[in-house]
């Protein structure tokens, strides 16, 4: 149309792009743009060491670094129907999937899971939004019935992840059936009177916020997380009229009264451990190992303190 | 006279004509129009059997969407007596895109609620065309809660485009209303059942139509998203309405082949917006035989026998 669009536009976006470098050595934080050595990154949890921001997470990393010890046993989620409407796009359903699948090596975007944290026995489930925008299809639903069926059985609480894009369009009514199929679900955990704790990821749109994910005992958001029922874009089209800063993020819903709390992820495992545990009545955790027990020992060592407080403190900054 | 959509132009024309005739023989009553005038009747009749009886899914949902088919305050007025509407979410607003009271079905006192789109343009403004915000929603809780604690019969009418997309909504917590709406239903010891009239609107469908018996009009739709809405997400282009319709299964016949749905409430020919009593009428039969159906049954037999029609919608889909 014109030289800034031809011509400026074009090279100053060479300069930056300049910046790409090799896949697994090195990712650039979609916020702050800074290059984060990729062991960095992952060892914390997908955070941006600079600023903060919260990139996504496998649910497989997840829970690795949720679970004591990174253990967790994998629950098994019975396979639906797997294109029950023959449905086609500008491509096959059954072939979304697959290159979903090849992509992710994930069977679908819901994964479940049995383990301890902080020795507290737990079922978890975490929506990969890497898979099809971790929309909500038969799958996810068969996995949150799986999940709150195991937990009832357990007598565990369950700890549920949620990130998607909303239901899935290529099952049609039956992906839209999922949000009362889910919300039974969540009134077994209910019945059982067992905690039923949301962590809300990013983003968590639709049917998906619109049933399970906001029928917690506690919702917790990580920050900046979207969350919302209708996105922003569909809303600025309907009401012609630019959104507020930060509307429908994690910070804004808090402030709106529809979370508990917003969490860092790096934070997370250790407020899930506290909070599961004083719902179900259970003293606090112990943090690190204890020494194996000594019974004819005469003068008891004191038990050690918190893993934190072990830490020497940082050593004054030199200037 | 009907509005007629697009694809029913050359109808549109040919009853155009005849009524033409019609009005030169009362103009000239020498002149003998009846004749001609009887056969384009019956050539538009047989016309109108050929476009209704093989709608596609794009011409349903503009059929359900037609701004004369009956409405929520329509079915109302002609299948309930004693009709007490109840107001407002005892928190922020009265919801008017959500109607829903006390009301006398065949003498037998029951809660109804229902999406109501409005039928002229005021009507439409104040209804918000039947886009429901959380207030909505959390009226329907409440009335749900007080037909559950009263041993009323719940009897929804699902017509809406969906849940509104706006600020405000968005902020009162849309999705946690809905969320709400949908578990209410789920808890009630009453019979719950539900008729998708027009347009069932995705998640503010759903949290109307889990009910132990849902049925749906002949030609109304339910969706998990608009066609439009569809296109533009998968085929990157609004236009391709048609092929989305196609593709999201959502008319009445392909959900009671997937098991969504109970049953199909036929229409009068032409559609509900050209016969809507006898629309209305139907419509009544299949409430009172879902009601009789659901007879006897105790509060805990009803609460399971909704979680079970949901449970079971884990493995349906059509056969590979």
């Amino acid at each position: 149309m014109n030289w800034i669009n031809n011509y400026v536009r074009p090279r100053i976006n060479s300069i930056f792009s300049r910046r790409e470098t090799p896949d697994n050595l090195w990712t650039k934080c979609d916020e702050c743009g800074t290059m984060l050595f990729h062991r960095e990154v992952s060892d914390n949890l997908n955070v941006c060491t600079n600023c903060g921001h919260h990139m996504n997470i496998t649910p497989r990393d997840r829970f690795a670094a949720l679970f004591d010890g990174g253990i967790f046993t994998q629950v098994t989620v019975p396979v639906p129907n797997a294109d029950p409407l023959h449905f086609r796009d500008q491509k096959k359903y059954p072939d979304r999937m697959k290159a979903a699948q090849k992509a992710t090596g994930e069977a679908e975007a819901m994964l479940v899971a049995t383990g301890e944290i902080g020795r507290t026995p737990i079922v978890a489930c975490a929506q990969d939004f890497t898979f099809m925008a971790g929309s909500m299809g038969m799958y996810v639903g068969n996995a949150i019935i799986a999940a709150a069926e195991e937990a009832v059985k357990l007598k565990r609480p369950l700890i549920l992840f949620s990130a998607a894009g909303g239901a899935r369009m290529q099952e049609g009514i039956l992906s839209l059936m999922q949000m009362p199929r889910t919300t039974v679900a969540v009134q077994m955990l209910k019945e059982a009177n067992l905690p039923y704790i949301v962590v809300l990821t990013h983003p968590t749109t639709g049917g998906v916020t619109a049933s399970y994910a906001m029928l917690g005992d506690v919702h917790i958001a990580e920050p900046n997380a979207l969350i919302c029922f209708a996105g922003p874009r569909v809303i600025e089209q309907t009401i012609r009229e630019k959104l507020p800063e930060g509307f429908q993020r994690a910070e804004y819903l808090l402030d709106h009264g529809m979370l508990d709390r917003v969490t860092p992820r790096t934070e997370m495992r250790e407020e899930l451990i506290n909070i599961t545990r004083m719902l179900l009545g259970l003293s606090p955790a112990v943090k690190g190992d204890l020494p194996a027990p000594d019974p004819v020992a005469k003068d008891p060592k004191p038990a050690p303190a918190p893993e934190k407080a072990e830490k020497p403190a940082p050593a004054p900054s030199k200037k | 006279m009907t509005q007629y959509m697009d694809f029913e132009k050359p109808l549109a024309e040919i009853e155009g004509k005849a009524e033409e005739l019609r009005a030169m023989a009362r103009n000239n009553p020498e002149t003998d129009t009846s004749a001609e005038a009887a056969a384009l009747d019956a050539k538009g009749k047989a016309m109108m059997q050929d476009l209704y009886g093989s709608l596609t899914p794009w011409r349903k949902c503009l059929v359900a969407r037609h701004p004369e088919r009956p409405h929520c305050i329509d079915y109302v007025k002609r299948l309930f007596t004693d009709y007490t509407p109840l107001a407002g979410d005892r928190n922020f607003a009265d919801d008017h895109a959500v109607m829903g009271g006390l009301a006398r079905f065949n003498d037998t006192p029951v809660m109804v609620i229902g999406h109501e789109k409005g039928n002229d343009t005021k009507s439409r403004i104040e209804r918000n065309f039947g886009m429901a915000r959380p207030e909505g929603y959390r009226k329907a809780i409440r009335l749900m809660d007080l037909a559950g604690r009263f041993g009323l019969p719940v009897i929804t009418l699902v017509d809406t485009p969906g849940a509104y997309p706006g600020k405000g909504a968005e902020e009162r917590g849309q999705s946690e209303a809905i969320a709400r709406a949908t578990e209410k239903s789920l808890q009630i010891g009453t019979p719950v059942v539900s008729v998708v009239i027009g347009e069932g609107g995705s998640g503010g469908a759903v949290a109307f139509a889990t009910a132990n018996r849902l049925a749906m009009l002949e030609h109304a739709v339910y969706s998990v998203i608009s066609p439009e809405g569809c296109a533009s997400i998968l085929w990157k282009d609004a236009e391709k309405m048609r092929e989305a319709a196609e593709a999201l299964r959502l008319t009445a016949q392909d959900l009671k082949q997937l098991g969504v749905i109970d049953q199909i409430i036929p229409e009068p020919m032409g559609g509900a917006h050209r016969h809507a009593q006898d629309a209305i009428d139907a419509v009544g039969k299949a409430i009172a035989e879902m009601l009789k159906d659901l007879k006897g049954m105790d509060a805990k037999a009803l609460i399971q026998d909704r979680r079970r029609k949901f449970l079971d919608l884990g493995s349906k889909g059509l056969a590979a």
